[in-house]
């Protein structure tokens, strides 16, 4: 298990660097990350930027959360949002920022493709919180904080949610 | 020790008001915490959690030529900074509907009896004067359940209040 990094740390505003490797230092690294994400307090994500890692890994699972659309355990390498629908606002925390909610406006439905552990290229849809938790992770491999996309309360009381 | 006040500021708007408090606390020890601020029927208020080495009457001191120059009132209350302490609201709530006496009472008043507490609340009267609409947006925790405060609050729409609720889900990762 890593220890969670918390901002003002610089390591998480960093642009993270794309994986060329797929081997075993890699699959052990995403076994760490994986048990670092389900040891510590409940949350549905975690980024390598979040343990000091300048790679672009993220991890996912929101399938513990009942009535939520889930992919399971998702390893999401070198992940690229090929496509955005919709705006949704919704509440995000952050295990890099304790003691700090605010609401984010994100895609309500994304498509992203993305490597596993394996090397292997996978293409996938991810809709509502699942997708929510794919951005928010997706943000800190680009060195972004919730924080950095921060809506006001008072703005959002007739857009809960806006198709374009 | 330095000890936690809270100030409350209330005044005319004008450009410029919280840098000028600010910087007075600043430039004499004083430390600030948690604050909101909001233009209320075009007056200037806030609220600013502030930590200063003194008591009530030397906070008040410092502060009083702002007071006469700027024609602000200053409020000072001893408080207990309790700061990391957040609690994440599961329900928010948005209300709006032609303006009429009563509304937040009977609202709140409902809300409270089925369990809820309220951890934010801002209100805004819009429309016009003739035609003036209430809106008020509140975040909080439904102790006893969302099912509780959608059934408290039904009579309200057929008195032509629009009420939504809806379930926080925060997305920890
Ligand atoms: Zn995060």
């Amino acid at each position: 298990m890593f220890d969670v990094i918390t901002y003002p740390d610089p390591r998480l505003k960093q642009v993270a660097t794309p994986v060329n490797v797929f081997d075993d230092a890699l699959r052990a690294f995403v076994r760490d990350l994986e048990q670092t994400m389900r040891g510590g307090p409940p949350s549905v994500g975690i980024a390598a930027p979040q343990v000091g890692s300048t790679q672009r890994i993220a991890i996912v699972d929101v399938s513990s959360r009942p009535k939520t659309r889930s992919h399971g355990r998702l390893v999401l390498i070198n992940p690229v949002i090929t496509r955005r629908d919709g705006d949704v606002i919704g509440r995000e925390g952050c295990l890099s920022l304790p003691d700090f909610t605010g609401n984010v406006m994100r895609a309500e439905r994304i498509e992203v493709a993305a490597f596993d552990e394996n090397g292997d290229r996978n293409t996938y849809v991810f809709e509502e919180f699942e997708a929510r938790a794919v951005q928010h992770e997706i943000d800190h491999l680009d060195g972004l904080l919730f924080l950095d996309r921060l809506v006001s309360r008072r703005n959002d009381l007739f857009r809960r949610k806006v198709y374009k | 020790m330095k000890q936690w006040f809270m100030l409350t500021v209330v005044g005319t708007d004008r450009p410029g008001i919280v840098a000028r408090i600010t910087t007075r606390l600043f430039d004499n020890g004083g430390n600030l915490g948690e604050a909101s601020m909001a233009r209320l029927g075009g007056n200037f208020t806030i609220m600013l959690m502030v930590q200063y080495d003194g008591d009530t009457a030397a906070l008040q001191r410092l502060l009083a030529p702002l007071s006469a120059e700027l024609g602000l009132h200053f409020h000072i209350d001893e408080i207990e900074g309790r700061l990391h302490e957040h609690i994440v609201p599961d329900v928010r709530i948005s209300v709006y509907g032609a303006d009429r006496a009563g509304i937040v009472a009977q609202v709140t008043s409902a809300l409270a009896a089925a369990g809820f507490n309220i951890l934010d609340l801002e209100s805004d009267v819009a429309g016009t004067e003739r035609k003036p609409v209430y809106v008020m947006h509140i975040e909080g925790c439904a102790t006893r359940g969302i099912e509780a405060l959608t059934q408290a609050v039904a009579d309200f729409a057929r008195d032509g209040l629009d009420i939504r609720l809806t379930s926080i889900d925060t997305l920890m990762g």
